[in-house]
């Protein structure tokens, strides 16, 4: 296991298929793979989140910082980054406290810049702070996790993600004008959902910024994906950004233990 | 003539059989006593708090690909443990000048790791040293850095009990018996 605190087990040969880094040319690529970007300052959890990932198909780069992460998406510079056009990232996946820079301040960076602002930003947390979820939501998280993060919550993330995938045609930066997704503009939903400290706290979110930007964003193309994934109820996801309102939501909200 | 030559051709292959199927009925033996041992053991480290559903989380991870995944992330954890301790023995040196802000770093860390592998009993000590720091009581601090220490080093002992199980499962040919804890 890489322990250079870097960018650990992708290798560069890895990451060259996947975005093209350095201006060399790449294969092409593969649009059904998921690629998540994972950033965790913690070793052991960054080791975790990785193998979570791999072992639901994911092609996983874990940073343990929020300046590396940064560096990778190639938004550490003012000059636009060119060669960052076809790197493919379907999901940012960060913890919430870490040092220098937090989970909170990547995902707003992320959420301001061109080429990422439509990647779905996971933010992860062993503490259940509900002004702390609030806030990520409003910035525009997709979902919020509560550590230690389990295969359920995982396999949740991903059982959308691969819809998403496929539904929108090429890059994840790009408006995916051809996507069938009904939605439009949406209110974000109120309030969040109770969340009991011994499972991860599903939650929902419209990521519809209120600014001109796209009205389509991938995320709410996760509100047609049903559950498929046998997973266990107290974990049930609501990671969607309903287009069809209450009805969806409703059904969704099948665990007892939430409000 | 015939016969003779025959009954020296058949008689190796008759005793080979003969051989490996007692082979295979002591190693089915050996093996389920094995699994039963690694089962009993798994469970009591459960019992005992040592352990939570999220080492099961991990386990889960495990696979034929991945064999020795739970015990790499466990010796992490480990190393983890170790360094931090001694990182925040020293912020507690000076009675007169205890850096609570860097020990409280330090126990965030730990508590996030020891989450992380399902170390219960390291887990609940950090909630405990995270209390004492707060209000900044450099007394609880080092007893609680003591707990944890020992609590870290116990676990060690145990896990590694247990993946020597596992090894010996899997030398005598057996599987790792799935164990759901909930």
């Amino acid at each position: 296991m890489a322990r250079d605190g870097g960018v650990s087990c992708l290798r560069r040969s890895e990451m060259m298929s996947v975005g093209g880094i350095g201006g060399i040319e790449s294969a092409p690529l593969d649009l059904d793979e998921v690629h998540v970007l994972a950033v965790d300052d913690s070793l052991v959890d960054r080791i975790v989140i990785e193998r979570l990932l791999r072992i639901t198909s994911c092609k996983v780069t874990a940073v343990d910082s929020g300046w590396r992460a940064l560096e990778f998406l190639g938004l550490d510079n003012e000059k636009a980054s060119a060669e960052f056009d076809r790197l493919k990232v379907d999901l940012i996946i960060t913890d919430y406290c870490m040092p220098g820079m937090t989970g909170y301040e990547l995902l707003k960076k992320i959420k301001e810049s061109s080429n990422f602002r439509e990647v779905p930003v996971v933010i992860m947390s062993s503490e259940n702070v509900l002004t702390r979820i609030d806030r990520c939501l409003e910035e525009g998280a997709q979902d919020f996790l509560l550590k230690p993060v389990k295969l359920a919550d995982v396999k949740r993330l991903r059982s959308h993600l691969t819809k998403d995938v496929k539904l929108s045609n090429g890059n994840k930066r790009k408006l995916p004008e051809d996507s069938n997704s009904v939605n439009s503009s949406l209110p974000p939903p109120s309030p969040p959902l109770t969340i009991s400290p011994e499972s991860s706290p599903p939650l929902t979110v419209s990521t519809e910024s209120s600014d001109s930007s796209p009205p389509l964003s991938p995320v709410e193309i996760f509100s047609t994906s049903p559950l498929s994934s046998p997973i266990d109820d107290e974990d049930d996801d609501v990671l969607t950004s309903s287009s069809e309102e209450s009805p969806i939501r409703r059904q969704k909200m099948r665990s007892p233990g939430l409000d | 003539m015939v016969l003779f030559v025959c009954f020296e051709q058949l008689s190796p292959i008759f005793l080979y059989n003969s051989v490996s199927w007692s082979t295979l009925a002591m190693n089915t033996t050996v093996v389920a006593q094995l699994q039963r041992q690694f089962q009993d053991y798994i469970v009591s480290l459960y019992q005992q708090g040592f352990l939570d559903s999220q080492f099961s989380e991990l386990r889960k991870l495990q696979d034929e690909g991945s064999p020795d995944f739970v015990s790499e992330v466990v010796s992490l954890f480990f190393d983890d443990c170790s360094k931090l301790i001694n990182t925040m023995s020293r912020s507690l040196e000076q009675p007169d000048n205890v850096d609570f802000k860097q020990l409280d770093s330090g126990v965030h860390q730990l508590k996030g790791s020891s989450s992380s592998v399902g170390a219960r009993r390291v887990k609940n000590v950090c909630i405990s040293f995270k209390e004492c720091c707060d209000v900044q009581n450099r007394e609880g601090c080092l007893r609680c850095l003591q707990q944890v220490d020992y609590e870290y080093k116990m676990l060690k002992t145990k896990l590694q009990d247990l993946f020597n199980l596992e090894q010996q499962i899997l030398q005598a040919g057996g599987t790792i018996p799935q164990v759901d804890i909930n």
